[in-house]
């Protein structure tokens, strides 16, 4: 059984007079398991697409199941829980609370799913431990370097051991060399056994995953296994 | 979530909020301190003045029933009721004798003389002339003494019963009792002193009074007065029979044909205060109104600042609702937050409201009740909430992926 299953689905944006098909007619499924990388040129479709399986959006039309859950009917706070339980966030801006401590970030899932704050704390610390920042728990994010706020930020998708980690260009704003231990850090997790998928433009950040799917305008252009694994990173350090 | 931890949460989110914007948070609060405590200081001093009135209008009595030539309160045309007879002695002495429901009845009447004692002149004393119920009807209270009896009354004897500041100031370090003070050159000895009643309405002292037997004043000073009749009923249950009893027995005495008018009014408290409350109610709606007027004014800026404080946060409260924050959550965080700076400037206006109304209170009677805090902070926080909702709505319905997207 599919983790995800989308059937034909499409989602159009009306701007003034004009439609815009962002994405026309998708089919996809995705494995419990898989480290899948969604990658197109700017204005492809991969956004909306990501916004659809991070269920931040509903599609115009088609259907999508997430773990036997039908997504694409539900409301607005509907969505909310499932995104809270199902769907860990990975931003290319890391996306932290300026004023509050690695700790309180890496929490906050965590509070809109009503765990107990001491059990809250514990499992916060944890998270935090297991992408190395066990001694930066106290740290505000600006006390803190670019690769060490997409930590906090890891483990805040992680936190509530969601289905998916569904990452953004997440070395989009980090230099190469700390790009590259984002995406090691990636690989480990996706040999724990983490659904993870990333949606890039860059080609060496998807040639960590180990299924690449191009979307170009608005369709699915290929979708391959992609043989080898770490065979991006080779390529990644030789380019450096 | 529960509502108890998104209340919670929203707390903690709001203060830090505050503390990120300590100058702006400080600037919008002023508008609600300043509504705050014009709305405090208006409703201290109307409270203050509504006990003062009941203070002193207790003075009159709620059981008793005044016979006057004027009402106190009448739609009459004044020229109608100046033609009225006045009321005499005789007819005083006449509902005496009849009356059944009236447990005493007094015959009193007012003039303003000087009054002496050796070298020193009280140069405005209210003589009161009354009948030996006076004490009764009049709820009065003697420190030492007895009040005027019924043999000097009838025997028009020169004695009289003097108010407290009176004695204070007479007989600073001796008894009065036995002592002649004079008014105007006629010797009055004291029999009795009354114990200090203060003032009526916050202007004419009650203790700078004495009392006199009626038909001594009728000797001394006016032949034949005109009095009015204080009338203490037997039963507070039977005011209303009471009131139709003394009607009856006056219309006989003055032999008023059936059908025609009464020539006389029939005062009471009851009337006194419906009166006094339809102006003091008047007074207040206008006054709160006025001043609630600035509160609303501070209401507006909280509504500015909260839209102003969602539209900077608007990747927050994206980020928040991708992490599982559902509408309410995040209606029930801006909410909190515009309660919470409303609230504090509640707080803030009763810090300086209340040494105001200690101020105001050497030249006015005011009273900072408990009511009045917690209405004042309950309207703070109510404030808050009405002026935040519409921003804290607009945030709670926005979509996450435009709100992730904003710069």
């Amino acid at each position: 059984m599919s983790l995800i299953r989308i059937k034909n689905i499409s989602r159009i944006y009306q701007m003034g007079a004009e439609t815009i098909y962002a994405l026309r007619d998708v089919s996809l499924e995705i494995k419990r398991g898989e480290y899948v990388a969604i990658m197109g040129p700017s204005g492809s479709g991969k956004s909306t697409l990501m916004n659809l399986l991070g269920c931040l959006d509903t599609p115009s039309s088609g259907e999508f199941w997430l773990n036997e859950n039908l997504v694409s009917d539900m409301d607005d706070n509907d969505l909310a829980e499932i995104r809270n339980k199902e769907i860990g966030f990975v931003f290319q801006s890391f996306n932290l609370l300026a004023r509050a401590s690695a700790l309180r970030n890496v929490e906050l899932p965590m509070v809109y799913a009503g765990v107990p704050s001491d059990e809250r704390r514990e499992l916060a610390l944890q998270a935090l431990a297991a992408v190395g920042l066990a001694d930066r728990v106290h740290h505000n994010p600006n006390e803190l370097s670019g690769g060490q706020r997409q930590r906090v930020a890891i483990a805040r998708a992680l936190v509530n051991q969601p289905s998916i980690l569904l990452a953004d260009e997440p070395t989009g704003n980090l230099d190469s060399k700390t790009g590259v231990e984002i995406m090691a850090l990636f690989n480990e997790l996706a040999n724990k056994g983490n659904t993870i998928i990333t949606v890039t433009h860059e080609e060496t950040v998807a040639r960590h995953a180990r299924r690449m799917v191009r979307i170009l305008d608005g369709l699915i252009a290929s979708d391959e296994v992609l043989h080898g694994n770490g065979a991006g990173d080779v390529k990644l350090t030789q380019a450096l | 979530m529960n509502i108890f931890t998104e209340i919670k949460e929203g707390v903690l989110i709001s203060f830090d909020a505050l503390r990120a914007n300590k100058l702006r948070a400080a600037l919008t609060t002023l508008g609600i301190i300043i509504g705050i405590v014009t709305v405090t200081l208006m409703g201290t001093a109307i409270e203050g003045l509504n006990q003062a009135f009941l203070k002193s209008i207790s003075a009159i009595g709620a059981d008793v029933l005044f016979v006057q030539k004027h009402p106190w309160f009448s739609e009459e045309p004044w020229w109608k009721v100046r033609n009225r007879r006045d009321i005499m002695m005789s007819e005083g002495k006449a509902l005496m004798r009849q009356l059944t429901l009236a447990s005493a009845v007094a015959l009193e009447t007012y003039t303003r003389k000087p009054v002496r004692y050796e070298g020193v002149t009280a140069p405005a004393v209210t003589v009161v002339a009354t009948t030996e119920q006076g004490a009764v009807v009049g709820g009065l209270n003697l420190t030492s003494g007895r009040f005027l009896s019924e043999a000097e009354v009838s025997g028009a004897r020169p004695v009289c019963v003097i108010g407290a500041d009176l004695a204070d100031g007479f007989f600073p370090f001796e008894t009065p009792l036995g002592k002649r003070v004079r008014i105007e050159n006629i010797g009055y000895e004291i029999v009795g002193v009354l114990e200090k009643r203060g003032k009526f309405l916050s202007g004419e002292s009650l203790d700078n009074q004495i009392f006199i037997p009626i038909s001594r004043f009728a000797t001394d000073f006016m032949y034949r007065p005109y009095v009015h009749i204080k009338i203490k009923v037997r039963d507070m249950a039977q005011m209303d029979e009471a009131r139709e009893e003394l009607r009856g027995v006056m219309r006989k005495v003055r032999r008023i044909a059936p059908g025609a008018p009464d020539d006389f009014a029939i005062n009471e408290q009851a009337a006194f205060i419906r009166m006094f409350n339809r102006v003091a109610g008047t007074i207040a709606s206008v006054g709160l109104f006025i001043t609630g007027l600035s509160l609303f004014v501070g209401g507006i800026g909280i509504m500015n600042i909260m839209f102003v404080s969602v539209a900077e946060r608007t990747r927050e409260i994206g980020l928040r609702k991708a992490l599982g924050a559902k509408r309410r959550t995040i209606l029930i965080q801006f909410l909190i937050e515009a309660a919470a700076i409303c609230l504090l400037g509640g707080l803030m206006g009763l810090g300086i409201a209340w040494p105001v109304s200690k101020v105001m209170t050497q030249f006015f009677p005011t009273t900072l009740s408990w009511t009045i805090v917690s209405i004042a902070l309950g309207v703070s926080i109510v404030t808050g909430i009405v002026a935040g909702f519409f921003p804290a709505w607009r945030a709670a319905r926005m979509n996450p992926v435009d709100a992730l997207r904003n710069e």
